[in-house]
């Protein structure tokens, strides 16, 4: 790489995908993680549950990069990756997508463009025609129609926003995808067909996913493991199965509240 | 690292063209293959990737398109190339990146007609939201209990009083200039008492309101239209139609309301001002005591050219208010839209600021006011 300081990407790696140690976030008084731990395994779906406001976005944010931690430390990869510029993560951040909470699509671009944006910023010597090839096949892969693809985001209604955004998640088919809160205000089939397209996506690339949800149903459905966030840390990780065996009064409530219930029957049924 | 992706050719007896594929088929790896592959120009029968490491979709995508455009056949994909393959497969579909361009002739045609069309019903638009502030305004008055005070006073202090500052600092330098280049060509006739004449009617009649309006519309006509057209955008204004509330009493009337009375305090403030920078220029240049000075002014300037200003004022502060607001209700769609608007309020307020000051000069000369 030309840049010596550069994180090399060590494709042969096969720790733990995301590993955060001792994490501490603050926002003046207020603290929001405090000597948090958490390891994200290759290849799994780990769906990340708290109240809202208990620092979902926060963590995700921190280890992506976009909000500095007060202490503790990241890997992603098996690389270190806080306190690090942009330039020395780039083949670090080649290797993930990100869909934020509210889609952060840009709203001057069609979705097709907003998909090529990544593949041209790291790719920038990539053929054109291919390129635009390649932004197309992608906005299908994530279940929009074709003639979604030259529509402005204003232009689509909130699940296909939500489609676009991993379409752009996509772009560089990255190993690991990061999904803030998916499926919050899609119906209810349409929040299934994102399952189904996550999942599928997660087994058709071999993708690991950091699922930040609220979704009862998804939880069941798609995620591997699940980790809980309360009292500024991950309290419990482990299959929705493991975590109703611990008698923690956040968790029985959030899983066998009359919801949780549901969920867990519905899913019994349809397996 | 990733191996570069690479492609050898080989061609059977029966002159079927075979192409051998190696290395990593996956985004960071396949460089100019697709250039290659595209240039390649005879038709190859089989494309083999039993010698491939990684694939990704774009490398599938790369297979499944060459394989596609050369009619071949895929061989010596493994469980996950085939995968991928099928699933990029499935989402090959005719689309577009952009919506269709019209072309160069039609587009300007086009263009023209939309802008003409776009300054009538730019021109009716306002006509309509005066006429609807004007309702709004008069219902307010027969109900005076339901005048948002709160809203409206807020508004004075944002539009008028946090103005002082920079009209007042602007004002004097105006003033300063103007008695400063009046000096200069007036002493070439001898007439550089004339300089108080100069200040005292220029500021007052024309400049201390003129140069107050293009501020305000540069400091309140843009904040009203960023304001009510991220409102818009956040679907606050349909929120408040729900609930009953009426968007042009809630928001465009204390908008309205402030700068109407605000724009003749500040522009008969700003000419004060400007007349104290002229009076201190003379002073220091021409050696007129202020108290000179200021007695000049009241025998020179007609009580008229104060009332000239003050009559001007209020029409340029409800133009600037209305275009703001016009402009941030029409915003829709991104967020691009709302800096469109806004430079759009800032430049058709200044215009017509500027139109209709043209047309009291005519007026006010009509009427005997000189
Ligand atoms: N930039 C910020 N400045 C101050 N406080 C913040 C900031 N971002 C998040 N917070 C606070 O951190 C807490 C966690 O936020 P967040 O991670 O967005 O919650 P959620 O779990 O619902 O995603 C909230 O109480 C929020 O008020
Ligand atoms: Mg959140």
């Amino acid at each position: 790489m030309s840049a010596s300081q550069t994180i090399a990407y060590n494709p042969d790696y096969d720790g733990p995908i995301i590993s955060v140690r001792g994490l501490r976030n603050s926002f003046g008084e207020q603290v929001v993680h405090d000597n948090l731990d958490l390891d994200v395994r290759r290849g799994e779906i780990i769906g990340v549950v708290g109240g809202s406001g208990t620092g979902k976005s926060v963590l995700m944010r921190s280890i992506i990069g976009l909000q500095m931690p007060n202490e503790g430390e990241v890997e992603v990869f098996g690389q270190h990756i806080l306190g690090k510029s942009d330039a020395e993560t780039i083949e670090i951040r080649k290797r993930w997508g990100v869909l934020f909470q509210g889609g952060a699509l840009f709203s001057t671009l069609t979705v097709a463009e907003n998909v090529m944006v990544p593949i041209r910023e790291f790719y920038p010597d990539m053929d054109r025609e291919f390129r635009r090839e390649v932004a197309k096949y992608k906005v299908c892969l994530s279940g929009l129609p074709p003639d979604a693809a030259p529509k402005y985001p204003s232009q689509l209604s909130g699940g296909m926003r939500k489609r676009a955004g991993i379409a752009r998640a996509l772009a560089l088919d990255p190993e690991l995808l990061f999904l803030d809160e998916p499926t919050a205000g899609l119906d209810p089939i349409g929040a299934a067909a994102f399952d189904n397209l996550t999942k599928e996506l997660q087994q058709t690339l071999g993708l690991t996913v950091f699922l930040i949800t609220h979704d009862l149903d998804t939880l069941h459905a798609i995620c591997d493991r699940v980790a809980v966030l309360a009292d500024q840390q991950v309290i419990a990780v482990g299959t929705i199965d493991e975590l109703l065996a611990l008698d923690h009064p956040w968790i029985q409530e959030y899983f066998n509240g009359p919801r949780g219930r549901m969920a867990s029957s519905g899913k019994k049924m349809l397996g | 690292m990733s191996i570069p992706s690479d492609f050898v050719e080989e061609t059977a007896e029966d002159g079927a063209v075979t192409l051998h594929f190696s290395g990593d088929l996956s985004i960071a790896s396949i460089g100019d293959l697709p250039e290659r592959l595209r240039d390649f120009a005879s038709q190859a029968k089989r494309l083999d990737i039993s010698g491939t490491g990684y694939v990704d979709t774009v490398g599938a995508w790369l297979i499944h398109r060459t394989a596609r455009d050369m009619e071949a056949e895929i061989v010596g994909a493994d469980d996950d190339a085939e995968r991928l393959i099928a699933a990029v497969a499935g989402a090959d579909q005719a689309t577009e990146i952009r919506p269709d361009a019209l072309n160069p002739v039609v587009r300007v045609l086009g263009e023209i007609g939309e802008s003409t069309a776009l300054a009538f019903t730019t021109l009716t638009g306002l006509i309509g939201f005066f006429g609807a502030i004007m309702v709004g305004f008069f219902r307010l008055v027969r109900h005076p209990g339901q005048i948002r005070w709160n809203a409206v006073i807020q508004r004075f202090d944002v539009v008028g009083v946090r103005a002082l500052g920079i009209v007042g600092l602007m004002s004097f330098l105006i003033g300063l200039v103007i008695a400063q280049q009046g000096a200069v060509q007036l002493r070439q006739f001898g007439a550089e008492v004339f300089t108080v004449n100069l200040v005292g009617r220029l500021t007052l009649r024309e400049l201390g309101v003129l140069m107050t309006a293009i501020m305000v519309a540069g400091r309140s006509g843009s904040a009203f239209a960023a304001q009510i057209g991220t409102m818009k955008l956040t679907e606050e204004i349909d929120a408040m139609r729900t609930i009953g509330v009426s968007p042009i009493e809630a928001l465009v009337l204390p908008r309205f309301l402030a700068a109407v009375i605000m724009l003749p305090l500040l522009g008969f403030y700003a000419s004060v001002v400007a007349i104290i920078g002229g009076g201190l220029l003379s002073w220091v240049e021409l050696d007129i005591p202020p108290a000179t000075f200021f007695a000049r002014i009241r025998e020179v300037v007609p009580l008229t050219d104060v009332y000239v200003g003050l009559v001007k004022a209020p029409v340029f502060g409800a133009i600037i208010a209305i275009t703001g607001c016009y402009q941030g209700m029409q915003v829709k769609g991104n967020a691009e839209d709302v800096g469109k608007r806004t430079t759009a309020a800032v430049v058709q307020a200044i215009f017509l600021v500027i139109v209709l000051d043209a047309f009291f000069a005519v007026f006010f000369s009509w009427i005997g006011w000189n």
